[in-house]
């Protein structure tokens, strides 16, 4: 029997706001326990909620960045339930009235195996504002549970999407695509280890063809892709071997244990909580206009997919070559900044995708650690057009720039790498080969194209590398014919 | 009187202080006296007045109710729970009357969190009404009543959230204001239904009250609901003539229910204000019966969450023992609060209940609408609505404690214009059997300055606002 996973997924992205959601104190990361922790934050008798503008203001950003509606009136209802790290016993939330509603993004679903690369419309269902949680600290007192409220009252957008997910590679995709689009837009340093990027992933199984869905159990707080990967592919084989052993899935809220690579359930339906949502009475409605959008908009960068098509259009790049720039801020940064230093766009284009990308990677460095710049790659890259060097010497330049050896033209003149272009002298180098290898001049001559090379090969090693390749080829074929 | 320096500020304070040691342990007004705190507030006023810095308020000692929060001052709302409770911070309120000078003269008793009629759910006991020490002063801010009636102080502030300002300044007899919802900031006041929480002034006269309002009154960027209007006098008005003022008088005010005794005095306060000018209309307000049942939805749904704060974790009563984090909460809230504290708290979080929210919640609030609605077709006829401020006079201590509904009763006249959001007032009216009778006052949104001189034109023509009740001179 062939199963289908639906998979649905609510991310709380923290936003990049510099006091909380309710009140002055700070949202800076990492302060000692409680020092950000203001009488709001503690919930003493008699405070009371005043909405951050700012955090509204990423909220309106989301919405235009996936073409959302976004509600001009919506409503802030407190979700009751009581936890030593939820200071008010209730938390301020969303609920019947988002700010965002219904959008969509395309997602780039990567090629695996014999499965090549396709593209994929996830539909959010809404996004809203909240509060977020202090922390639980254990064991810092011997015995003892501590309590620590800096993050207490941190802006939250909880982005919810439809159950649009076929299969653990798509959640990610689309996970990362989000990942990537809020810290484009600004509203969220996106940094996963910090909590800034949560995800909970809603996971259930049907037969193929079914229309309607399994029943769900939601893998809370993962916060890496590899994590959200595996415990996908996890939970679904866990649901597929379940059904087929004739049992049935129970609604659950599971947590992902990384060292097990398991799910395991934490707590049934039957011991959820009834959060008695109700509008906060305490904060008016949020009311947001057309002209508070047309402010928002006018701040906000250009959006991927129409950097994406600038590219196409503009520099002639190819559609995957402009959708793999424009997949973060950074790297379409980087490019652009590379052809505006004097570079042309395709070998830009290249050089970003190709060796930049690589070398990061290898040394698991991000663009904005880059040891070589916009500008040295564009140097790079002009040395290159110019003739200057072979594409084979500029990688040598490029590995010397990398590490910090001087500047580009410093190091083609240390090394010796600049070709020779010089018709003349590539002539009378040619004419030497051909003198010595009289034996490949006659195969060529009988049919074997093979021998051709040989000759080419030849005539480089005798410029020690430095002859111009394409001058090489062409000299050599005229002589030859 | 403190500007003409016939008499300091810190003569005075050191006069309330005395009659306060003297009184107070038989009436238990206040929670809470600092004498140190008061008279350095006092000395600090003095020097203002020397200055010529003085304002109207500048020196004169202020109860205030133990439900603003004041920075070093245990603010304990009445209950166990915040018993041990020192505020770290000043209420807008009391940094209102900071700002002009006034003193703090000590934190008044209340019903617990502000739920109640009687001022007997006060875990630091009952207060005595002074014109009848068998009696209650009403509640919630029975404190601040029996000290305004006691002379205990110059004035005091209240909440009033069903009728917490206006039903004891009905039966201490002085005059009280809850003004329209959003008027004065609720920040640091604890809170109980947000949307129903108001502060006022409790005071003699209307002339005093307007004096008070215009401390506390403005707009306060910390509360959201805090309404953002231009400062106003509430004094400009109140020597204005009543001639032509049209009183609506709600049929639903004087049906079944009402004491005998207490509609008499009603209907001679009408009596005067005819003499003054005023022509009477008939008025309904249809949807009146349905207000106690409304606000016994709507306030415990948001005391309910409201509360859910006090969880022993970082400040209030903890338990002494206990076996895990529930062990903890269960313990810690049921030692922390009073019954009728624990059965609104019930009450609100069975009526949000998944599968009740719609039939109880959504329905209170539609009705609530109308309730409103009612308002709005009342005011078209009349400038201002007169009715009784309480069904009853002051009823004896321990007469309706084991009757909550016989208890909600004492405010059906006073629920209706919180939840519309208007504004009440209390005058004294007279006497029915020696206790004291308030007339209610209730304006359009934003009509404090005109209800004000409605009252202070009536205590122009009368003196039960200045009658004191006897023992206590």
């Amino acid at each position: 029997m062939e199963w289908e996973v639906v998979i649905g997924l609510e991310t709380h992205t923290q936003l990049k706001t510099n006091t909380k959601i309710f009140s002055g104190a700070s949202t800076a990361f990492g302060a000692e326990p409680n020092t950000q922790a203001c009488e709001v934050s503690i919930a003493l008798p008699g405070v009371l909620p005043v909405l951050n503008r700012e955090a509204v203001n990423c909220a309106i950003k989301f919405g235009l960045a996936v073409n959302a509606e976004i509600a001009p009136r919506s409503v802030f209802a407190r979700k009751n339930y009581f936890y030593p790290d939820l200071p008010k016993g209730y938390q301020i939330s969303q609920y019947e009235l988002p700010v965002v509603g219904k959008g969509a993004v395309t997602i780039q679903v990567p090629a695996v195996g014999k499965h090549p690369a396709y593209e994929k419309v996830v539909n959010i269902t809404r996004a809203h504002l909240e509060e977020d949680a202090g922390k639980s600290v254990h064991g810092a007192v011997e015995g003892m549970s501590g309590i620590d409220l800096n993050r207490a009252g941190t802006p939250l957008l909880e982005i919810v999407t439809e159950p649009d997910m076929r299969s653990a590679a798509e959640a990610v995709a689309y996970a990362k695509k989000l990942h990537e689009l809020v810290q484009w837009i600004g509203i969220c340093d996106g940094n996963m280890q910090e909590g800034s990027f949560r995800c909970d992933v809603n996971v259930s199984v049907r037969k193929k063809g079914s229309d309607t869905l399994g029943t769900r159990r939601e893998i809370k707080n993962l916060n890496s892709f590899k994590f959200m990967q595996q415990a996908i592919e996890y939970e679904t084989r866990w649901q597929i071997e379940t059904l087929e052993d004739g049992g049935t899935i129970q609604q659950a809220t599971v947590l992902f244990n990384p060292d097990t690579g398991e799910t395991r359930a934490m707590r049934s339906k039957e011991e959820a909580n009834d959060y008695r949502y109700f509008p906060d009475p305490d904060l008016l409605p949020l009311t947001i206009s057309e002209e508070d959008k047309a402010r928002v908009k006018a701040q906000m960068p250009e959006l991927p997919e129409a950097m994406k098509a600038r590219f196409e259009a503009e520099f002639g790049l190819t559609s995957y070559d402009a959708a793999t720039l424009t997949a973060s801020r950074e790297l379409a940064d980087f490019f652009v900044q590379t052809v505006h230093a004097g570079a042309e766009a395709k070998p830009a284009a290249n050089w970003v995708m190709g060796a930049v990308s690589a070398k990061l990677n290898a040394e698991e460095k991000s663009l904005t650690d880059s040891p070589v710049n916009p500008n040295q790659l564009a140097s790079l890259l002009k040395r290159i057009a110019d003739n200057t060097i072979s594409n084979n010497a500029a990688k040598q330049v490029f590995e010397a720039l990398w590490n910090g050896e001087g500047d580009v033209d410093a190091i083609i003149a240390a090394k010796g790498l600049k070709q020779e272009s010089d018709s003349g002298a590539i002539e009378a180098i040619i004419d030497e080969v051909l003198k010595a290898n009289p034996a490949m001049v006659e195969e060529f001559k009988a049919g074997k194209e093979k021998a051709f090379n040989a000759l080419v090969g030849q005539a480089m090693k005798a410029s020690k590398g430095k002859a111009n390749p394409a001058q090489v080829n062409e000299i050599l074929k005229k002589k030859l014919s | 009187m403190l500007q003409t320096k016939k008499i300091s500020s810190v003569e005075l304070t050191q006069t309330f202080l005395g009659r306060i040691a003297q009184h107070n342990p038989n009436i238990n007004a206040y929670i809470a006296l600092d004498e140190a705190k008061s008279l350095a507030q006092a000395k600090a006023a003095d020097a203002l007045i020397a200055a010529g810095k003085a304002e109207p308020l500048t020196g004169i000692p202020i109860a205030q109710k133990d439900i603003f929060c004041a920075k070093d001052w245990p603010t304990t709302c009445g209950s166990k729970m915040l018993a041990n409770f020192v505020a770290p911070y000043d209420a807008h309120v009391i940094t209102q009357f900071d700002a002009v000078g006034a003193v703090n003269l000590g934190k008044t008793n209340m019903d617990e969190f502000a739920m109640g009629s009687s001022n007997e759910t006060s875990y630091f006991g009952g207060v005595k009404n002074p014109w009848d020490t068998e009696r209650v002063p009403g509640g919630s801010s029975g404190g601040s009543a029996a000290a305004v009636a006691a002379r205990l102080c110059a004035a005091a502030t209240g909440t009033d959230t069903g009728g917490s300002i206006r039903q004891p300044a009905s039966l201490c007899g002085f005059t009280g204001l809850k003004p329209t919802y959003g008027v004065v900031s609720r920040y640091g006041m604890i809170a109980f239904a947000s949307s129903l929480d108001q502060a006022g002034p409790m005071a003699k006269s209307a002339e005093d009250c307007a004096l008070m309002m215009n401390v506390m009154a403005g707009f306060d960027e910390r509360d959201s609901t805090s309404l953002n209007r231009e400062k106003e006098d509430y004094t400009r008005d109140l020597a204005k003539p009543l001639q032509g003022l049209r009183v609506g008088l709600p049929k639903e005010f004087f049906a079944e229910g009402l004491d005998a005794g207490v509609g008499k005095v009603i209907d001679e306060a009408i009596a005067a204000y005819k003499k003054l000018g005023a022509e009477i209309v008939e008025i309904s307000l249809p949807n009146t019966g349905l207000s106690i049942p409304v606000y016994y939805v709507l306030a415990p749904a948001e005391a309910s969450s409201n509360l859910s704060r006090y969880d022993g974790v970082r400040y209030g009563h903890r338990t002494a023992e206990y076996s895990d984090l529930m062990d903890m909460y269960c313990k810690s809230r049921a030692e922390g609060f009073g019954a009728e504290v624990k059965r609104r708290i019930l009450i609100g979080t069975y009526v949000l209940s998944a599968g009740y929210y719609d039939a109880y919640y959504l329905k209170a609030q539609q009705i609530r609408r109308l309730i409103a609605e009612d308002f709005v077709e009342a005011f078209k006829q009349c400038d201002v609505i007169m009715g009784p401020a309480a069904p009853s006079t002051a009823f004896k201590a321990g007469e309706k404690v084991d009757d909550p509904v016989a208890m909600y009763l004492q405010d059906i006249y006073t629920i209706s214009t919180n939840l519309a959001g208007l504004p009440g007032m209390s005058v004294p009216a007279g006497f029915s059997n020696g206790l004291p009778v308030g007339l209610q006052i209730i304006g359009n949104y934003f009509d404090e300055a005109r209800m004000l001189n409605v009252a202070h034109q009536y205590q122009q023509v009368t003196d039960w606002h200045l009658q004191m009740p006897q023992g206590i001179e």
